[in-house]
């Protein structure tokens, strides 16, 4: 008895509650929501509310269990309709392309913001966290005045005569990209620059003493040394930018399918919350299993070291 | 004492010959009125240097005395003010660091973390495009050299401060450069590996055969490892010698205190004959049996290292001129360290003097204690005269 309630009251209570405070918080606000969900995406559709069978049931002293799993299916069944495959396939590129652009011009931001005087640093950062200030929506609202087709882009290069008649950037590939890679760019720049500015000048000394330009001692060095840097900030872009719905709703057009706008259009036009589920659960698991095989791969060649 | 070396500091001893003679060789590496201002702070003070081929050169100061800045000029990662350094003929100053065939190991060694041993030492050969097979031999062959042959495939931090050393010795090695720089080399490791491994570097430096500049603080290392020492203060050199020679004849205050310990008496010159001096210092009288450049009447300082001071329990009997060089104090302080004792001397005038003593006896008859009054004793040659 006594080693039972040892074992209930933890040695070191302070240590268990910080720890414990935010398992709570994931548990709560996380694991729970998302067991709903799954539980959401195999029940039945229905009329009424809520609009979804229940998974069990209770009669007669029997306890039944009615898993229904066409919901998961139907979205993999492409050759009856491949919209929810494409979708995917459409999402995770356009998620893969706003990474690489926030990465290619987000390394040289981050590059010179960590080289740049610290006295002068904070005012840089300050730079980068201003957009910030004002409302997402509102930005993504901006970018729509800019690029419309009698918006501020076009008329200014009328007025300068680049074009002659307006060229179409609003609800188009181009105008989703600029979106995305504007909207999340700040999110590439914070983790590399964070990387970055802990860099020892010295490794880079130490290259070119030994002959590399700077050019080469940038790709054999810096690159390598910041990859933890490029992975956290690819990261925080690529994840999001999956399941991104505003700004492809905003300034996304026809072709640009987005999973978050078929998600949106099953809940509340459709009105079909297990599918919209369905799609919600395989979104998360097309994120999840190849991050996860890729931190165990990267903890493996780690082996525990340093970066 | 040899020739005066053109461009050679003028570093004159006590006895007014050059103390400090290149042994002779080519200038290898020239440094002309190298300057290096930060901000308007000179940080390097219009130094010249020559050294020759295959000699270990140590810039020995104390920190914030310029030596690193110096050793960064040469490596190519500071642009000088003004001034100019020649390698083998060639003036390199405005020469990039990676195109200078010069390799440095750095402080705490800057080893790439994210290759491994094999690969650090490959970093310079890769960039010179040499073709892999060379590149493979010339690698094992300094690993060989540095007996890390069974590491080559762990990542630095998987070996200790000594294996990271050798490491980085090996990889500023590889590329055989004309000139290696070497900074605090040492710095990074505990004291007991510290000493094993000096003699060890210079062996190995000597068998490769390259001319090394070396900057340390520790003068212990400067002295074990260096054919010649630099002594820089305030971006300055104040002596270049040979070990024994910054040592034995200091050429003003700041190096007898800097290099070893040293009892410093504030006198005037009282009489100065070509082959001697005499000196009139509060404690005593210094008659000193060498010659020294300067006037009677001038203000002089008489240095004297602990080593060479006698203690005995009887008025010296022995001395040549027995009002001369010695003085009665009282042991204040002592400190037994096993190969010798320090004893502190309390002077009438106050002063404390600091005298060594070997344990030459196991068992000897007589030891001065806490509150003894003893005599400190000197012959003529012990003493420098330094008159800056």
């Amino acid at each position: 008895m006594r080693k039972l309630i040892t074992r209930l009251i933890p040695r070191d209570p302070g240590r268990s509650f910080v720890i414990g405070v935010p398992y709570l918080w994931l548990i709560l606000f996380f694991l729970v929501p998302f067991l709903i969900v799954l539980k959401i995406s195999m029940s039945e559709m229905q009329v009424g509310v809520p609009p979804f069978k229940p998974l069990f049931g209770w009669a007669d002293d029997f306890l039944s269990v009615r898993i229904y799993l066409g919901n998961l299916f139907s979205l993999f069944d492409v050759a009856n309709d491949n919209l929810y495959a494409v979708t995917y396939l459409s999402s995770l590129k356009y998620a893969a392309f706003t990474t690489l652009l926030c990465l290619f011009i987000g390394f040289p931001f981050a590059y010179f913001l960590a080289r740049s005087r610290p006295t002068i640093r904070p005012v840089l950062m300050m730079l980068v966290m201003l957009p910030f200030w004002t409302s997402f929506l509102l930005r993504v609202y901006a970018w729509k005045g800019i690029l419309a087709n009698h918006g501020v882009l076009n008329n200014l290069m009328i007025w300068l005569g680049v074009i002659d008649e307006p060229v179409r950037m609003l609800h188009t590939p181009f105008s989703l990209m600029i979106g995305m890679v504007y909207g999340y760019l700040p999110f590439m720049v914070l983790p590399l620059y964070a990387n970055l500015v802990k860099l020892d000048v010295r490794f880079l000394e130490a290259a070119a003493d030994l002959g590399a330009t700077p050019w080469k001692a940038f790709w054999l060095i810096t690159v390598p040394l910041s990859k933890s840097g490029i992975v956290a900030g690819s990261m925080l872009v690529f994840i999001p930018c999956v399941g991104e719905f505003v700004i492809p709703d905003l300034l996304g057009g026809p072709e640009t399918l987005m999973i978050g706008r078929v998600l949106w259009d099953e809940l509340f036009s459709n009105n079909d919350w297990p599918r919209a589920a369905a799609v919600a659960v395989v979104t998360i698991l097309l994120i999840i299993v190849p991050l996860a095989i890729f931190n165990k791969y990267q903890a493996e060649q780690q082996g525990g070291g340093r970066t | 004492m040899g020739e005066l070396a053109s461009g050679h500091p003028n570093v004159v001893a006590p006895d007014g010959t050059l103390a400090a003679a290149a042994p002779a060789d080519t200038h290898f590496l020239r440094i002309e009125k190298l300057v290096k201002e930060f901000d308007g702070l000179v940080a390097v003070d219009n130094v010249s240097l020559d050294i020759c081929k295959g000699e270990i050169f140590a810039l020995l100061g104390s920190s914030g005395c310029g030596k690193s800045t110096l050793l960064r000029m040469l490596a190519g990662f500071e642009m000088p003010t003004s001034g100019r350094i020649f390698l083998d003929g060639k003036d390199i100053a405005a020469l990039p660091p990676y195109i200078r065939p010069i390799n440095m190991m750095f402080q705490s060694y800057a080893l790439f973390p994210h290759l491994t041993v094999w690969d650090n030492v490959a970093f310079g050969l890769k960039r010179d495009g040499l073709p892999k097979d060379q590149i493979a031999e010339r690698v094992e062959k300094m690993l060989g050299l540095v007996q890390l042959k069974p590491y080559a495939k762990r990542k630095p931090h998987q070996l200790s401060g000594g294996q990271q050393q050798r490491v980085a010795l090996a990889r500023s090695l590889a590329k055989r450069p004309q000139l290696m720089l070497l900074d605090e080399p040492l710095g990074a490791l505990d004291k007991k590996l510290r000493e094993r491994t000096q003699l060890e570097l210079v062996n190995i430096i000597e068998s490769v055969g390259v001319t090394c500049v070396m900057v340390t603080h520790d003068q212990e290392e400067a002295m074990t490892m260096a054919s010649r020492i630099a002594i820089m203060s305030e971006g300055r050199i104040l002596q270049v010698g040979a070990p024994h020679e910054v040592y034995e004849t200091p050429s003003c205050r700041f190096v007898a205190d800097f290099i070893g310990n040293v009892n410093l008496f504030e006198g005037k010159l009282t009489e100065d004959a070509s082959d001697h001096v005499v000196i009139e210092t509060p404690e005593c009288t210094h008659y000193v049996g060498h010659g020294i450049t300067g006037t009677e009447g001038m203000a002089v300082s008489v240095a004297i290292r602990p080593e060479k001071i006698r203690i005995t329990q009887q008025p010296p009997s022995d001395l040549a001129r027995p009002a001369c060089n010695w003085v009665k104090g009282e042991v204040v302080d002592l400190a037994y360290l096993g190969s010798y004792t320090v004893y502190h001397l309390k002077l009438a005038t106050g002063m404390i003097l600091k005298a060594t003593v070997a344990s030459v006896e196991r068992l000897p008859d007589w030891q001065p204690t806490w509150g003894d009054s003893v005599f400190a004793s000197w012959d003529e040659y012990a003493m420098v005269v330094l008159t800056q």
